[in-house]
């Protein structure tokens, strides 16, 4: 326990001794019991201010100091770095009389509540134990979860720095939604043929485990060490035998629609996703299938000369120990039968965004021509509306981020295939924030002569063989009301199915829209709050593929810096269970934040230190009153009150 | 030798003199061990023969009900002075219970609702009990209710409303062969029937008073019903919620909690799933009787000298 304790009071300049009497504060606190001396400086943080708590710990023999200076989470790391040459770093405390005292007090009793919070902390102090950091080893292994553009990126930096990754897609192909564009805004790049290099490096890629048709299903463990357990969905094809000759597709009698083509387009039972398709190879859909239960048909079995095709494989879950984990779920789009006022987007003529990026792609349910679906013909008059279910409290708040980019390449697309036809695009601002977006905008404004409508869509019907769109025209206040053939939502983004699901594996919180919640909305926009677990693209939140794949990186380069080291080194201020009274109530482990608090199989609760951040909502919540964090044990919080009042 | 035993009903239901009959055969086991030298309810006993017993004679005395009248407070220590060990026995000897909930009012409020404003009690003459009537003199009934530890010191306790079957045999037993320290020292949770229900998050959406809701058999809280029971000292087996009645806390807290009600309340708070701060207000004020919820059973202890009045 301390008994020479130095107390350093800090000027911050003038933002604690404009207000607090900083001597005075040094001065009751040279008398209190257990200070052996104590001072003022003007900033104790910079390097004279560092060398001087240095200093008289040294010619005062001090065993332990308080900071009277600005909130610990500021400064609480630089002071203790200062100390650790000397003694335990827990034996440096701060006492906030900043942000808690100066900032929001008058002169006297400002400098009242000074001492009160600093004659507190040197109560606290007097009851720390010292404490040494917790170490937890790496296991150098990156689980990535989803193979879009953001997972396939992620993957293949962390596995170009040298070290694996087991990257798991659900579907039979990687790719994501990005597989599914035509072209991409602003260059017009064909989306694919930048797209499938990548995919294929990561096939090829020696370093990269690549699952695809497979789903994570049980996740437990913490930072450096989490196990894994990963679901391999039967193909009831051989990935290796099969040479992707196509004679299996042409004898399956059963056709379905491709989800791929936002099932626009038939595919059969038996079926390859796309024809850049990663893993290559044909996958058997077990609902469509007739011959895999009972066995009633066997064509495809009969005509596969590689003979790949295998009736009887079954499921197999895959155990793996990782260290890093990184979301990559990607997105949906909103459900178009929740907009009422657009006919629930029921009608064959209304289609949506990615069903038209579909119909523009060579390889779509069209062969890259757009037409109108009801009929076959050419649309010659085409309505887009942004917004449809965006920055609408009634359905999803926020602004997609991409949809003005990607409604003005639709309507230019439609103008170079459709040279003599009219678009119309309904939108409530034009949102053109990267690099060469609005010279994009202008471009298709004037070049292509689109018309633009300042507005929101009121209603859309179907009237004979038109849909009409009702609409007003804010800029000259005049309602409008197209006859259009072809009808075209931009609709909004919203977070997976999936990636609830996998967010409740992980403990880690989604928000509105069902988008997962980072750590720090500026500071930590690719962590989670649990350590150990990264985001990438649209999981977190709406972006574009530059964006995302600039989060990718992000999300692999914090990766790779955990690997850089063996071990990581943890604060111990940390939560500690006693055990004997624990009656497994679950209180805690369902308020912490971090996962950091699990049940044992004896049913009773037991923090995992290495993830434990110290928060001490565990604590504060316990019914039992059965934990305590280190170093703020209640004798230690009962005597600081019993100083304050 | 068989030990002298005495058992007195303070303030209380008189469940906890069932009680021990409740323990069924047990009871003559414990018979062949104890001589009852002085228990009003099952047997003529008169104060003045309490009075002429030299002190610390009794080995054990129990007391049950807590203390309301002058009366109660002068057994107790007349208990006390007679006695080795002397316990509290159930609820309200020991927190004041169901019954310490009156610390909420003072004594006019209390005669008023009782004698005065009760649709059910005919009192045309409005006749309020006194403490002098003519020649007749009863007990002051006093300010406030107070538990048997705040009158005299107590050995050991025996919790419960009434103690349940398993909680008192291991005290008698354990009293029997003289220690005073017994029981469990964990919440319920420990041994709840319900214990592998829980889920692995528990939150919150909204609360149901129990006959709102259909009992899926799963762990209460995590139903949205409120459970005393993670803040509630184990030992009953939770007979309670074997019978799919949620644990109202009658056993008290656990040892390192000095206030049940507030550490529930705190655990509940922090169960309470993502939404805003209005529709947080609302849940929570949804809850029926906060203080008969979750300090049913320990009011007066925390209130000993009632409740502080609202200023203005």
């Amino acid at each position: 326990m301390a008994r020479r304790i130095g107390v350093f009071v800090c000027h911050c300049g003038v933002n604690i001794a404009g207000v607090v009497d900083v001597e005075k504060v040094a001065e009751e606190l040279r008398k209190y019991p257990g200070v052996a001396f104590a001072t003022t400086y003007q900033y104790m943080c910079s390097d004279p201010g560092q060398n001087l708590i240095r200093q008289k710990i040294e010619e005062e023999n001090l065993d332990a100091v308080v900071i009277a200076a600005c909130s610990p989470s500021m400064h609480e790391e630089t002071f203790r770095n200062v100390c650790k040459d000397y003694f335990n770093p827990q034996r440096c405390e701060m006492a906030n009389i900043r942000e808690q005292c100066s900032w929001v007090h008058e002169k006297e009793e400002a400098t009242e509540k000074a001492i009160k919070i600093v004659k507190a902390t040197v109560e606290k102090l007097k009851g720390n134990e010292d404490l040494t950091p917790i170490y937890v080893p790496v296991e150098k292994k990156c689980l990535v979860i989803g193979g879009g553009i953001a997972g396939i990126q992620a993957a293949l930096d962390i596995a170009d720095a040298g070290y694996e990754v087991i990257l798991v897609e659900k579907e039979p192909s990687i790719g994501g939604r990005m597989a599914q564009l035509s072209e991409t805004f602003p260059t017009l790049d064909c989306s694919q043929c930048i797209l499938t290099p990548k995919m294929v490096a990561v096939s090829r890629h020696p370093k990269i485990k690549l699952m695809a048709y497979s789903e994570v299903i049980d996740i437990s463990g913490y930072v450096g060490n989490f196990d894994v357990k990963i679901l391999k969905k039967p193909r009831y094809v051989d990935e290796d035998a099969c040479t992707v000759c196509g004679d299996c597709e042409k004898v399956c009698p059963v056709i379905v629609p491709n989800e791929f083509d936002m099932e626009k387009k038939p595919r059969k039972a038996i079926f390859i996703p796309f024809p850049q398709a990663v893993p290559s190879t044909y996958t058997i859909d077990r609902e469509a299938c007739l011959g895999l239960a009972p066995l009633t048909c066997a064509e495809c079995r009969e005509a596969c000369e590689a003979n790949a095709i295998n009736y009887d494989m079954q499921p197999k879950i895959v155990e793996e120990k990782v260290g890093a984990i990184i979301v990559a779920t990607g997105y949906d789009l909103y459900d178009k039968s929740n907009l009422v006022e657009y006919g629930y987007g029921e009608d064959d003529d209304i289609i949506t965004s990615l069903e038209f990026e579909r119909m523009l792609s060579a390889s779509g349910p069209t062969g890259g021509n757009i037409i109108k679906p009801s009929t076959g013909e050419t649309p010659k008059k085409v309505v887009f509306v942004q917004c449809a279910g965006s920055r609408d409290k009634q359905h999803m708040p926020y602004c997609s981020s991409i949809c003005c980019m990607y409604t003005a390449k639709h309507a230019l697309l439609y103008k170079h295939h459709v040279p003599d036809g009219e678009a119309y695009v309904f939108y409530i601002d034009i949102r053109a924030t990267g690099k060469d977006y609005e010279e994009f905008i202008n471009n298709v404004m004037e070049e292509e002569r689109i018309n633009y409508i300042r507005g929101k869509v009121a209603k859309i019907f179907r009237e004979g063989d038109k849909i009409v769109v009702w609409g007003v025209d804010t800029l000259t206040g005049k309602k409008v009301e197209i006859k259009a053939d072809l009808v075209v939502l931009a609709m909004a983004i919203v977070g997976r199915k999936e990636t609830k699901e996998i967010a409740q594996l992980l403990k880690v919180a989604t928000g509105v829209g069902g988008f997962l919640k980072e750590s720090h909305p500026k500071l930590k926009p690719v962590e989670a709050l649990s350590r150990g677990i990264y985001f990438a693209g649209c999981a977190q939140a709406p972006k574009d593929i530059p964006a995302t794949v600039a989060q990718a990186s992000a999300a692999a380069s914090k990766v790779l810096a955990l690997f850089a080291k063996d071990k990581l080194e943890k604060d111990p201020m940390v939560a500690v269970v006693d055990e004997e009274h624990c009656s497994g109530c679950g209180v805690c482990i369902s308020v912490c934040p971090y996962g950091a608090m699990q049940r044992q199989p004896n049913g009773k609760a037991k923090c995992i230190e290495a993830l434990c951040e110290g928060c001490g909502t565990c604590a504060a919540a316990c019914p039992s009153n059965n934990i305590e964090m280190r170093n703020y044990r209640d004798e230690q919080i009962e005597k600081m009150i019993e100083v304050i009042i | 030798m068989k030990k002298k035993i005495a058992m007195y009903w303070g303030a209380g239901c008189g469940g906890c003199d069932v009680s021990l009959l409740g323990i069924h055969e047990k009871l003559l086991e414990l018979l062949d061990d104890i001589e009852i030298v002085f228990w009003p309810c099952a047997t003529d006993f008169k104060y003045e023969d309490l009075e002429k017993m030299p002190d610390k004679s009794i080995d054990i005395a129990f007391y049950n009900g807590a203390i309301r009248t002058s009366e109660n407070e002068e057994i107790a220590k007349l208990l006390r002075k007679k006695s080795k060990i002397l316990v509290a026995y159930g609820s309200c000897a020991i927190e004041g219970c169901i019954i310490g909930l009156a610390n909420l009012y003072d004594k006019e409020e209390i005669f008023r609702a009782v004698y005065l404003e009760n649709e059910t009690t005919p009192n045309k003459e409005k006749i309020v009990p006194k403490e002098k009537a003519g020649e007749l003199e009863l007990p002051e009934f006093l300010p406030h209710l107070k538990v048997l530890s705040n009158v005299v010191k107590v050995d050991a306790v025996i919790p419960g409303c009434p103690p349940p079957k398993p909680v008192l045999i291991e005290a008698l037993e354990a009293l029997l062969s003289g220690k005073t320290q017994f029981g469990k020292s964990v919440a319920l949770c420990d041994e709840c029937p319900r214990r592998d229900t829980k889920p692995d998050k528990i939150e919150i959406d909204r609360f149901y008073r129990w006959h709102e809701k259909q009992d899926d058999g799963k762990c209460f809280l995590a139903q949205g019903i409120i459970c005393m029971g993670p803040a509630t000292l184990a030992g009953c087996g939770g007979e309670c919620i074997a019978a799919n009645i949620p644990c109202t806390g009658c056993m008290g807290p656990p040892p390192k909690v000095r206030n049940q009600g507030a550490a529930m309340l705190s655990a509940i708070a922090s169960l309470l799933g993502e939404m805003d701060e209005e529709r947080e207000k609302e849940v929570i004020e949804s809850i029926q009787d906060m203080v008969g919820t979750f300090y049913k059973y320990t009011t007066a202890k925390l209130l000993p000298k009632g409740r502080v009045k609202d200023e203005g």
